[in-house]
């Protein structure tokens, strides 16, 4: 776990932010290159095809943000280190992000492709329940004002949301039909390299979003409790000191 | 293990007198689920064939948002002189006081389904066939239901979750509980009891997961 947290705490520096900033800005540049310019048009979609790269990644990264919740989650719970907490908060924070942007792009996709914006098709709505589930891990956070019980309440949540989205993923495809094949991907089976190529980019890309993204949002998380822990930290001081000192440190943390 | 067991059901006991003696469930679960009835009823039209087929989602429907009512109904009591508190310096399992609050809960609720599906049946002509795989659907249903409800009932303790937070909690991880509960009792009464069985076993599978990580986790939510 201490190795774990080692990297965890490199990721999240200063310096490793921005290495990460800058990574992130040149991925995205090379994804948007193979995305728009170099991968070929979709012969029978046309240009609507390359929603694909935003799509899938986004996709990707509400999985991949919702099992970091899922290990946030466990480690708070055995290790009682706030860090832990302050990991999970993040990630489900960028989760509800792409699994939002997942369902708006799917959506917008699929007005020209299956001439609606909504089908109820399995893996639509399986997704827009997962995102439902994180919404309340969001809105459990805001419950308690103490930190300890806050990060024990969400990391609950955290654990059982997760081993909920397999059983919600089973229901709705059963629904459907009983024997019906898993979900279409769009237009996958007949991509061509080129275009599965810019689609490992932007999964990569993403990936690294993902990194900068939670590096960012965890400093914030730090920077947080660190305000609200100077906020209330001068009524414990000699009055003569306190007084003048309550009024500019308690005004940003009401903000 | 035997005393967990034990102390479970000394707490399932104590939940049930409390609701003999107070009678909300009859009081005000049942006329709840009777207005919702009622409404979707006028929401869907007179229509025999349409009210028929959407028969089986309603009860389900119902069943759900009366069930969120009594879960909060379930600890507000506990909230009340500080109960919760007497509960968890009791020198029990936290696992017994979930699965106590459970059973208490499913014990209510199976009763309001009844209830409830002999409306239905009334207000919406809902077919008595294979009366067997629908109580077997709402007895594996209410299992899973009661678990996350019983589970996440513990934050209605905070004022502003009593609200909004707990049923935005509790309706979407019971999803595949609506579900599945409802293709049971729709292949049930049309008279396809036989393909029923699949469904019936998703609950099955919900309940497992669902008792076994609550009595995993519940001490987590209690911990103060």
């Amino acid at each position: 776990m201490s190795s774990a947290e080692r990297a965890l705490g490199k990721l999240t520096a200063r310096r490793g932010e921005r290495v990460l900033g800058w990574l992130t800005l040149g991925a995205l540049v090379v994804t948007a290159l193979f995305a728009l310019v170099i991968s070929p048009r979709e012969a029978v979609q046309g240009n609507v095809f390359r929603l694909i790269y935003v799509h899938v990644p986004s996709a990707w990264l509400a999985y991949l943000a919702f099992t970091v919740v899922l290990i946030g989650s466990i480690a708070y719970l055995v290790t009682r280190k706030i860090r832990w907490d302050r990991m999970a908060a993040a990630s489900a924070e960028i989760g509800v992000l792409f699994t939002a942007l997942t369902i708006v792009i799917g959506s917008l996709w699929a007005k020209p492709v299956w001439g609606t914006y909504w089908t109820w098709d399995p893996r639509l709505t399986a997704t827009a329940i997962m995102l439902l589930i994180y919404l309340g891990y969001l809105a459990v956070r805001k419950l308690p004002d103490d930190p300890a019980k806050r990060a024990r309440w969400a990391a609950v949540v955290g654990i059982v949301g997760f081993v909920d989205i397999p059983i919600v993923h089973l229901s709705v495809r059963w629904w459907r039909g009983l024997h019906q094949a898993p979900a279409r991907l769009l237009g996958v089976p007949k991509m061509a390299p080129l275009m599965g190529v810019a689609l490992m980019i932007a999964v990569v890309a993403f990936t690294i979003l993902y990194l900068y993204l939670m590096a960012l949002r965890m400093r914030i998380g730090r920077a947080e409790a660190r305000l609200l822990q100077e906020a209330l930290a001068p009524r414990l001081e000699p009055a003569g000191r306190a007084v003048g000192q309550d009024v500019t440190s308690e005004a940003p943390a009401r903000g | 293990m035997t005393g967990t067991l034990r102390h479970a059901r000394a707490v399932a006991a104590k939940d049930l007198r409390i609701e003999v003696r107070g009678r909300y469930a009859v009081g005000s679960l049942l006329p709840f689920a009777g207005t919702v009835l009622i409404a979707f009823g006028l929401s869907l039209g007179p229509g025999r064939t349409l009210l028929q087929q959407t028969a089986p989602g309603l009860l389900w429907l119902a069943v759900l948002f009366a069930s969120v009512l009594a879960f909060r109904r379930s600890y507000e009591s506990e909230g009340e002189d500080g109960a919760l508190e007497g509960l968890v310096l009791a020198p029990v399992d936290r696992a017994s006081i979930f699965l106590g609050k459970a059973a208490a809960v499913i014990a209510e609720l199976l009763v309001l389904e009844v209830l409830v599906w002999l409306m239905v049946v009334a207000l919406f002509d809902l077919a008595l066939r294979s009366p067997g795989v629908v109580a077997a659907a709402f007895v594996l249903g209410t299992i899973g239901l009661a678990a996350v409800g019983s589970l996440f009932g513990v934050l209605t303790e905070s004022a502003r979750a009593r609200e909004a937070v707990f049923p935005l909690l509790v309706l979407p991880l019971a999803t595949p509980i609506l579900v599945a509960g409802v293709k049971a009792t729709a292949l049930a009464t049309t008279g396809s009891a036989g393909q029923a069985v699949s469904w019936l076993g998703l609950l099955v599978a919900f309940d497992v997961v669902f008792v076994a990580a609550g009595t995993l986790v519940f001490g987590y939510l209690l911990e103060d």
